[in-house]
């Protein structure tokens, strides 16, 4: 247990007033309904195998908040009905920086939906997370790229499945504006650059616009762009030897990786479009960073699949709306379609029975599925759910590539690389580098440095 | 937390929920006061030799465990954890030390954070005592005063949102969005800066945040000495023929000058714990990063123990005699009246 001295002060000082708080903040999903479950129920059939635990509760906690996490607890709401388990959801913005706290001081939750790699790993130091029983196991194994499993895997020992998906590969554009200037869908890197000049070209707009700011996490958008490039130029071999440090951020391969980028986001005469010169990508925040494309000051975004939440009210997503997006392309054909995403991961803190039966549950694809119909915007790599079953056409294609067998799905390297490297100096190094303050070169010099020696 | 509002039964649960919490707890504050009301009666009833130190131990007793749990062990722990790895598990000796002396990154932060803390409470103690100055026998000067005193009302974050706002960028040729760029260019500043990158003047931006909330903290405190000057202190200093500026440097500074260390040691603590400004605005790049936002990035984000520790130790050291330095001062401007 370490917490620094204000913090603890302020801890015990305030210790009433959080207790209120806590109070207030605690919520159940499953309201008092589940306690008239009926286990005859024919609807409640498909729900056989997690019965027997009537009158439990299992709380999850995670960081998302509403009203994604409405969606998540109607998605379950027949599960808790039939079983008669509460499923106690609470989301919080600083679940990352809480969780390891209560996971230290012995008040974790019984699950835990961690969004990182690199966090599931800390956790597991900790000797508290417990290992996916054989059911999750299984159906991970069935349903999701073998890479999935890999990321939930630390020392041979499986955590957990992944909940949803998200794709990085994209590039948002306007389909308006790509038909009025007769611009046509790149579908290899080099169209891709080659559509970048003619746009830059004509005068019209900037091709490209960015935006890296994000708070204490700013330049995530910008660890992105340079781990689309190291996956397309060099490989999922590659990727993974640099998210070991086998390959430094000072090799030949990330060197050539930075040279890429720096043609591409850091070209003054591709990028800002809307917002200024280069440098203003480091103080744009990524929420905005697509306007310019509605008001034709920009032509493309490489930015997540979630983004599509970020559009002003009134724009219409899709390939015949005001904007849609394309698949970031590959650099050529030796690494298969390379696909890059996100994710997060059910971890359990507790091995009762009812928490095995609501991490099972939440591993199949009947669990998947009904978290689809639920609301739009959301996305799983289980290929279980039907492709019918996204209604969003950004979900649709975001599906296809995360499901696609014969994809390079790699997850966000800064989210498994160590916390001082991911959560820090990568983020850091990134946006010296747009903002200008430092080099190629010292930006690679200060991450190699930043890398944990244990 | 507001996860849960949307649907009606929920809303429901949530109450009856949090009814019964409340319960629980009025219950156990009961409790609690009934034992201390025990013990108490306990203590008033002792007589002979142990009534002395029995007073003491259940007067001073709850203070001191109170300090010792939420003070003294936590300072000790963080200072042995300043000399371990990461996760606590490794004895570094002063390596994370070394770290914060020799890395180029963090030695910014540290000559970022020395230029807050010489320029932020002058500035702010300056302005403060010039205003207090100016509006003291102003007409209506309870209005102006409010007016200078009401950013103070507003929170640390509010206040950089808001600034975060005047100070946005987009190139000139676009609409604009942030105040300050568009009055530089009514002023005819053709191409003005991307203020937030902007080093090192950044940081003085940053400052200016700082000083907006503080300043009317500093003039109202101010003001009050200097009403408290006896009107003969003055009469006298006319008669002998000081005006103006003179006046005002040779009686009033010296009449208030014990309020005036202390306006400052207050602003220059506030500044060396400054973390919200910094965080919200910048999040700690383009050369802003100051101590206390490390601190806890190295804690809670990097999740590294040791580093994040002796951040904090150097900060303590740093906060500890400004601290001791105010409280004397407090006690004898108390002891002046």
């Amino acid at each position: 247990m370490s917490v620094p001295v204000r913090r603890r002060t302020a801890a015990v000082v305030g210790g009433a007033a959080a207790a209120l708080l806590l109070a207030a903040c605690g919520s159940s999903s499953g309201g008092g309904s589940s306690a008239s479950a009926s286990n005859t129920d024919p609807a409640c059939a498909p729900y056989s195998a997690y019965m027997g635990h009537s009158g439990t509760t299992v709380t999850m906690n995670g960081s998302i908040i509403s009203p994604e996490s409405d969606s998540l607890a109607k998605s379950w709401q027949q599960f808790e009905t039939c079983t008669g388990i509460t499923i106690q959801y609470n989301g919080s913005n600083d679940f990352e920086s809480q969780l390891a706290v209560k996971v230290q001081g012995g008040t974790a939750p019984d699950i835990a939906i961690i969004p990182q790699p690199g966090l599931i790993a800390q956790m597991v130091k900790t000797g508290k997370a417990v290992a996916a029983d054989a059911t999750v196991t299984a159906n991970v194994s069935k349903y999701w790229n073998p890479a999935w499993k890999t990321y939930a895997t630390v020392n041979g020992t499986f955590y957990g499945a992944p909940m949803s998906a998200n794709l990085k590969s994209l590039v948002w554009y306007s389909p308006a504006t790509f038909k009025a200037n007769g611009w046509t869908v790149p579908t290899t890197w080099a169209d891709l650059m080659s559509l970048s000049a003619k746009i830059a070209a004509s005068g019209k707009m900037k091709p490209w616009c960015g935006g890296i700011s994000s708070g204490t996490a700013t330049g995530w958008p910008a660890t992105d762009w340079l781990e689309e490039i190291v996956l397309r130029q060099f490989g999922g071999q590659v990727y993974d030897d640099w998210v070991s440090h086998k390959v430094t951020f000072a090799s030949p391969q990330i060197t050539a990786a930075f040279n890429t980028l720096q043609g591409w986001m850091k070209n003054p005469a591709w990028v800002n479009g809307g917002f200024g010169a280069v440098s203003t990508i480091a103080t744009t925040t990524f929420q905005n960073a697509g306007i310019p494309i509605t008001k034709n000051n920009c032509a493309m975004l490489q930015q997540a699949s979630f983004y599509g939440a970020q559009w002003p009210k009134g724009t219409t997503v899709g390939a015949n709306g005001d904007v849609f997006a394309f698949y970031l392309p590959a650099m050529g054909t030796q690494f298969g379609s390379p696909v890059e995403g996100g994710g997060e991961f059910e971890v359990a803190f507790a091995s009762r029975p009812e928490v095995q039966a609501v991490l099972d549950y939440l591993s199949t694809p009947e669990w998947a599925t009904s978290r689809v119909k639920v609301a739009t915007g959301w996305v799983s790599a289980n290929n279980g759910v039907p492709a019918s079953a996204y209604t969003d056409p950004i979900d649709a294609l975001s599906a296809k590539y995360l499901t696609d067998p014969s994809a390079t799905f790699r997850f966000d390297a800064s989210d498994m690389m160590p916390a001082a490297v991911g959560n820090g100096s990568f983020w850091k190094g990134m946006t010296d580098w747009f903002a200008g303050t430092k080099s190629t070169t010292e930006v690679q010099q200060a991450i190699d440095a930043s890398w944990p020696s244990s | 937390v507001r996860e849960f509002w949307l649907s009606g039964d929920l809303i429901a649960s949530f109450v009856s929920d949090s009814a019964s919490k409340f319960g629980t707890m009025i219950v156990g504050l009961a409790a609690f006061f009934a034992v201390l009301l025990l013990v108490f009666f306990l203590a008033g009833r002792a007589r002979g030799k142990y009534q002395t130190p029995l007073a003491v131990v259940i007067f001073l007793g709850p203070a001191i465990a109170l300090l010792l749990v939420g003070l003294i062990m936590p300072t000790l722990r963080t200072i042995t954890l300043s000399m371990f790895n990461d996760d606590g598990t490794k004895f570094v000796g002063a390596k994370n030390y070394v770290w914060i002396f020799t890395t180029p990154d963090t030695r910014t932060i540290l000559f970022t954070t020395v230029l807050w803390l010489i320029f932020a409470p002058i500035l702010s103690t300056g302005l403060g005592l010039m205003l207090a100055v100016l509006i003291d026998k102003m007409r209506r000067e309870s209005i102006a005063k409010s007016f200078l005193f009401m950013p103070m009302a507003i929170s640390f974050v509010g206040a950089s949102i808001i600034w975060n706002f005047v100070y946005a960028y987009v190139e000139p040729s676009q609409p604009q969005i942030g105040l300050l760029e568009q009055v530089v260019i009514w002023l005819g500043w053709k191409d003005p800066p991307n203020w937030l990158l902007w080093q090192p003047w950044n940081n003085f931006l940053l400052m200016v945040i700082m000083v907006w909330i503080q300043v009317g903290f500093a003039m109202v405190v101010l003001s009050a000495a200097i009403k408290a000057i006896p009107a003969d202190v003055n009469e006298a200093a006319s008669l002998d023929g000081a005006t103006g500026f003179t006046l005002f440097r040779t009686v009033t500074i010296p009449m208030i000058r014990n309020t005036l260390i202390v306006v400052f040691t207050t602003i220059l603590i506030a500044v060396l714990k400054i973390f919200d400004i910094v965080r919200t605005t910048t999040g700690g790049n383009f050369g802003t990063q100051v101590l206390s936002n490390e601190m806890y990035n190295q804690t809670f984000n990097e999740f590294d123990w040791g580093r994040g520790s002796a951040l904090a130790v150097i900060l303590f050291v740093g906060v500890a005699p400004i601290m001791i330095y105010n409280i004397v001062q407090l006690r004898k401007e108390r002891a002046d009246r």
